[in-house]
């Protein structure tokens, strides 16, 4: 255990980009490695990946370590990890952080279970106790927090969720050292394969866990044709659209959109929920945003217990004056 | 083939209250439900299903879980499994996922070991890919369906960020979660209730699973909750009931004045 030095952080890239919780993580690693006097290193796995490394020369990183092979164009559970575990043997970090994505949540427990080491999932916030990680999560429905620790193993590992912590500022160049990881990995030893990828969501917009702010219809809304009213909306604000499941199942949106327990959790600064009643199951994938502004023509909707700012009345008549208030109000700034 | 469908008991409502002395919450007297996203992959493995194949409902808990393992075989299954042992209590995922594969090994052939998305009280899925990787086998997570199986192959299609992808892999797999997006949890009628009374049912203790008994229960929980508490209460806010105008206008300055815009 006492060998174990270092913070390493995953980044995870969405197309040909960094993913920005990737830069969040590192914001609050760098927060860390200055409390435990230790390094902040970035892992990049991927094909093309090389060149992002001078992205991160200007976060004060002290090492990056690149496993670059075209291999690892597509995300495989099987390869990631085997090379992860393979890395973390040989380098022995002290903590190990990946964005609570899609692909962090996959990969993170299986790799936790190989190292026989504990892992936090969904982490809101991380903070130095007397050398151990304290791993805050909401946990029973975001009744509760829990303060998690890792007290007899190592590496201590968490996800964090996206949105939530301070982006890490661009500091002067620095020249951080690159560790070149070789591969081992024998394409026909592969239990895995993608076979097709289907594109469903605009490669521009940015996930929804990702967005600053977030503009949601329910079943409210009452049809395909009437989210363009929230679209239009979600423009002036340059907002992801999101969706209650209501307005999922009834096929108005993609379910790439959907908010609340079976969709995604989300944590923006301005969630604007419209024609949304706010069941528990919407509540909890939102209700820890940072402003919630809710309209709807039923004032005894629980929406309204946790906005900051409610009107009750028909969206369809409020959500155009908005737009309009806000394109005037935007113009002026 | 065979599939196994691990399942968990959850409390009926997160709405709970705290051991003051402990960081835990207090689950004496606390009505339990299956875990739905359980029953949703249950009733998923149901479908896919042919002649000849074979599932198995397991969950590890005490003999209240029992309720929970015979709706399991009202909704379907062939046979449950109950872990039951003083010396699984308090497990983290460490120790449950350790209990699972050990049981696993167990049973020994399996086809396709299904997990639900995660559990609606501490939720953190990770159970699936632990049991996937201590048993080395394959796994897939956020699945949206699963298109073709066959003997020793599957196809799924799975959630990305992006859209879907079409993941083929060998059998057996990790099905860690499909999350649905409308469920109503189906109830079983009575006959499926009362024929399930007869289907076979056994209890494992630790002792029957093998394995290594240091990484079961709370002496091989690797985290610790240090503290349980509240999140802090959002301010009351405030809801306007002005006509449309008016209320746009007062919205628009308490945004301006609290600078959220």
């Amino acid at each position: 255990m006492a060998d174990n030095k270092d913070i390493w952080v995953f980044i995870e890239f969405k197309k040909n980009s960094i993913r920005g919780v990737s830069f969040e993580i590192i914001g609050k690693a760098k927060e860390l490695a200055k409390k435990s006097n230790e390094k902040v290193c970035v892992v990049l796995l991927g094909s093309n990946v090389s060149k992002f490394c001078e992205d991160f020369s200007y976060h004060g990183i002290d090492r990056i370590y690149l496993c670059e092979d075209s291999i690892l164009g597509e995300y495989l559970t099987e390869t990631f990890s085997s090379i992860l575990i393979n890395l973390i043997k040989e380098y022995i970090p002290s903590i190990l952080l990946f964005p609570a994505t899609k692909l962090g949540r996959d990969l993170a427990p299986r790799i936790a279970a190989a190292l026989e080491t504990g892992l936090t999932a969904d982490c809101i916030e991380l903070d130095i106790q007397d050398g151990n990680l304290v791993q805050t999560r909401t946990v029973y429905g975001g009744n509760y927090l829990a303060d998690i620790i890792c007290p007899k193993n190592r590496p201590q590992m968490a996800t964090v969720r996206p949105n939530v912590m301070e982006r890490s500022e661009a500091l002067e160049k620095n020249q951080p050292e690159i560790i070149n990881v070789p591969i081992d990995i024998d394409p026909n030893q592969l239990k895995t394969k993608v076979t097709e990828k289907i594109e469903t969501t605009v490669i521009d917009i940015k996930p929804i866990d990702e967005a600053d702010v977030i503009v949601s219809g329910g079943r409210g809304i009452g049809s395909k044709e009437n989210f363009k009213i929230i679209d239009e909306l979600a423009g002036v604000l340059n907002a992801a659209v999101g969706a209650s499941r209501a307005a999922v199942d009834a096929g108005w949106i993609s379910k790439s959109c959907q908010v609340g327990q079976s969709g995604t959790v989300v944590c923006p600064n301005i969630y604007i929920a419209c024609g949304i009643s706010g069941t528990t199951q919407h509540l909890v994938g939102m209700k820890s945003s940072k402003k919630i502004i809710a309209i709807n023509k039923d004032p005894n909707a629980p929406i309204f217990d946790v906005c900051d700012y409610g009107i009750v009345g028909d969206y369809k008549v409020i959500v155009p004056l908005l737009t309009e208030a806000l394109k005037e109000k935007l113009s002026q700034d | 083939m065979r599939f196994i469908v691990c399942v968990k008991q959850v409390p009926e409502s997160n709405d709970l209250k705290i051991d003051p002395n402990a960081n835990r919450v207090l689950k004496k007297g606390v009505s339990t439900i299956i875990n739905f996203f359980d029953q949703f992959v249950l009733e998923e493995a149901s479908k896919i299903r042919k002649e000849g194949d074979e599932i198995i409902a397991i969950s590890m808990g005490d003999s209240e879980t029992k309720s929970t393992l015979m709706r399991c075989l009202a909704l379907g299954a062939d046979k449950a499994i109950l872990l039951n042992d003083e010396k699984f209590l308090e497990s983290d995922t460490f120790g449950t996922s350790n209990i699972l594969a050990a049981a696993l090994k167990k049973i020994g052939d399996y086809d396709i070991i299904f997990c639900g998305n995660s559990s609606l009280d501490t939720g953190s899925g990770q159970v699936g890919p632990e049991i996937a990787e201590r048993l080395d086998l394959p796994q897939v997570t956020y699945t949206e369906s699963i298109e073709n199986v066959e003997i020793g192959k599957i196809k799924i299609k799975v959630q990305t960020d992006e859209g879907y992808s079409i993941i083929e892999s060998e059998l057996p797999l990790v099905i860690a979660g499909i999350p649905p997006s409308y469920y109503q949890p189906s109830i079983p009628p009575l006959p499926k209730i009362i024929a399930a009374q007869k289907k076979p049912f056994e209890v494992w203790n630790a002792e029957d699973i093998k394995g290594d008994k240091s990484k079961f229960g709370s002496a091989g929980s690797l985290i610790k909750i240090i503290k349980l508490y509240k999140p802090p209460k959002r301010e009351q806010g405030i809801v306007i009931t002005d006509e449309p105008k008016a209320a746009i206008e007062k919205l628009m300055e308490l945004l301006n004045k609290d600078k959220v815009i």
